[in-house]
């Protein structure tokens, strides 16, 4: 199991040059949990990320790992701690599956001691744990995006942090593969404590696979605490400025997000959503309503 | 997807790749023996294999042989020398350049380190009379640091600091206002041209002991460096942020590896002039049979970049006899097609 870490940020303010995008965020990473960071776009989340990953410097205020400032642990140490996957990373050309989870041991490695028994159990059970054992010997540009990211995640697993930081990590794939990579890193949570910080883009995913969630508006912290606490209808209208309906999501049970857009808002037979002007009695009263609306279509949420 | 954490019996790294890279490594040594063999039987004169060993049998006792052809071996010695280390130098400068600018195409010269060297050699020709090899070794020297010194620098600064794409434009930019310098200077000089045109083509024949001597130490030094530096380029190869999140410092290691980098080609250069080709195709050719893993390419492109100006040389003497026409020459006829070959074979999979 992965040992406990304590990840948090003081009055963290940074941003790219003059243009500052997080501002005086104050944070505490809950250790062996799930966090998702969630937002507009354009409200910091990446850039907070980034910034807790250290790829960003600090502009103000402080990313804490157990006591220590990260900008004082030697960055080599510090990747043996944190793992980090990037949005959309991009592989070398012709690069096989093998060799790139194994650059995933690089914090690991010696300058004249580079490779090791203990780095091939590592990749060997990094491409177990991702699925990616059968693909070892594929080229990574030959992939499908959903097996592409699970050979990403493979690498970040080889590196064999207790804490995993990833951005995004389902961008562009299907809804299948969407559910495929958040099933593995929930996995990678239960079975090994991994403590994960991911930013998401899509708030009902993030309701149902976060343990804690941080709402960010404009570069600072609008809420966070359990899904429950954080996605209501008013910090949806405060977060993203959209009306919605915010009803328990009939497969998980997590609070799940029905925008309320400018079109189709009515249920097409009957019409009983019509003019419900009030979001929050709303969602209390038609909820199991809703739910039962919902059924005939909530298969599609499962995994095939 | 099931989350199997149990260890599985086979380790990934015993893959074909694996077997490949190793087969790559042996076939290359043997492929430098073979080329310094050559390199020593094959000239304007032919000699006998008694010869080629007498030759070699009294070099190493530090003797002058009697026998005419153990002395044309003899004196074949430092100019093998030279295109061996010549080439392994350019071979590993491509390769690291390649890494740094994450360009599987840049050659050594990227950073403008041949265009810099040409122009402190013509300058120097031009307004100092300068004629003798050692001054060109220390000018190409100097004008290649200064110019990969000025590149780096401009493709360093704005926001976002150093980057693959701004060291490339760069250099790019750089190379095409120092080739013009050159040109502009030239023109008007007939008599500069005529020396200038003697320095231009890559030759490692006009190296002997003493100027390699001189910049032994950056070769040494530069291979070292580049060797150390593999993994960390491994991970740069992944990109900016993913090296970072690997514990890499991203600026530092460009800047080692690109020092590195720029001695190699530049005491190559100093020493025998701008050959081209060799640090481009040799790193690609050896991507595409043994892979991306720098541990291994950076090897292997060393003693790829040493067969091939070695042969180069070697074909140059035999074609040229009783003369001789240049390594720089023959290193893009010989190369090319080697190149294409390797291409078709691998099913154009890497590209």
């Amino acid at each position: 199991m992965s040992a406990q870490h304590e990840i948090r940020t003081e009055q963290l303010r940074s941003g790219y040059g003059a243009r500052v995008v997080v501002d005086g965020v104050d944070l505490v990473v809950p250790s062996g949990r799930i966090s998702v960071i969630v937002g507009a776009n354009a409200c910091g989340k990446s850039t907070l990320l980034k910034t807790i990953a250290r790829l960003l410097p600090a502009q103000d205020g402080a990313v804490v790992l157990d006591g220590r400032r990260i900008d004082t642990i030697p960055t080599k140490e510090l990747a043996r701690t944190l793992g980090l996957l990037p949005q959309q990373p991009v592989a070398p050309e012709g690069i096989v599956v093998t060799d790139l989870v194994g650059r995933g041991r690089h914090p690991h490695q010696k300058l004249f001691r580079p490779w090791t028994t203990a780095d091939d159990q590592a990749v060997t059970s990094a491409m177990a744990a991702a699925g990616v054992l059968d693909l070892a010997d594929r080229a990574v540009d030959e992939l499908s995006g959903g097996q592409r990211q699970r050979v990403w995640i493979a690498m970040a697993l080889a590196q064999s942090t207790d804490v995993l930081l990833l951005d995004e990590p389902t961008t562009f794939l299907d809804v299948s593969h969407q559910i495929e990579v958040l099933d593995l890193l929930t996995d990678l949570n239960r079975t090994r404590g991994t403590t994960i910080v991911m930013v998401l883009h899509d708030i009902n995913l993030a309701a149902r696979y976060a343990d804690h969630m941080v709402a960010l508006r404009a570069g600072r912290v609008v809420a966070d605490g359990p899904p429950h606490a954080v996605v209501t209808a008013e910090l949806v209208r405060e977060v993203f400025a959209l009306d919605s309906l915010v009803v328990p999501d009939p497969v998980s049970g997590a609070p799940m997000v029905l925008p309320r857009g400018r079109h189709h808002v009515g249920i097409a037979p009957g019409g009983a959503l019509d003019g419900v002007a009030d979001p929050s009695s709303a969602a209390a009263s038609l909820a199991p309503a809703l739910s039962s609306a919902l059924s005939p279509t909530s298969d599609v949420l499962e995994r095939p | 997807m099931t989350a199997t954490l149990a260890t599985p019996r086979r380790a990934p790294a015993a893959s074909a790749g694996a077997r490949r890279r190793v087969v790559a490594l042996v076939v290359a040594v043997v492929a430098v023996l073979l080329a310094v063999l050559l390199s020593l039987a094959f000239g304007s004169r032919p000699v006998t294999v008694d010869q080629v060993v007498e030759g070699i049998t009294t070099w190493l006792r530090g003797e002058t042989p009697t026998d005419i052809g153990a002395i044309a071996v003899q004196s074949r010695i430092p100019r093998t020398v030279v295109a061996l280390l010549a080439g392994s130098a350019l071979a590993l400068s491509g390769a690291l350049m390649q890494a740094i600018t994450r360009n599987p195409l840049a050659d050594p010269g990227i950073l403008g380190v041949n265009t810099g060297a040409a122009l402190a050699v013509v300058i120097g020709i031009a307004f100092f009379g300068l004629s003798s090899a050692a001054g060109y070794l220390v000018l190409a020297l100097i004008g290649a640091f200064v110019t990969a010194f000025f590149v780096y620098f401009v493709g360093s600064v704005g926001p976002g600091g150093t980057t693959p794409i701004k060291l490339a434009l760069a250099g790019a930019a750089t190379t095409a206002a120092l080739s013009s310098l050159v040109a502009a200077i030239l023109l008007p000089r007939q008599a500069v041209m005529d020396e200038f045109r003697y320095w231009q083509v890559g030759n490692v024949g006009r190296a002997d002991w003493g100027s390699l001597g001189v910049v032994l130490p950056v070769l040494v030094i530069g291979t070292i460096v580049a060797l150390l530096c593999a993994s960390a380029l491994n991970a740069l190869a992944l990109g900016d942020d993913v090296a970072v999140g690997l514990g890499v410092h991203v600026g530092r290691i460009r800047v080692v590896a690109a020092v590195a980098g720029v001695g190699l080609c530049a005491a190559v250069t100093a020493i025998a002039g701008p050959i081209g080709f060799v640090g481009l195709m040799v790193p690609h050719a050896v991507r595409l049979v043994a892979g991306t893993d720098q541990r291994w390419l950076l090897p292997l492109s060393a003693l790829g970049g040493a067969v091939l100006l070695t042969l180069a040389d070697t074909i140059g003497r035999v074609i040229g006899s009783p003369g001789e026409v240049e390594a720089g020459i023959i290193t893009a006829f010989l190369g090319a097609p080697v190149l294409i070959a390797i291409a078709r074979r691998t099913r154009m999979k890497a590209l």
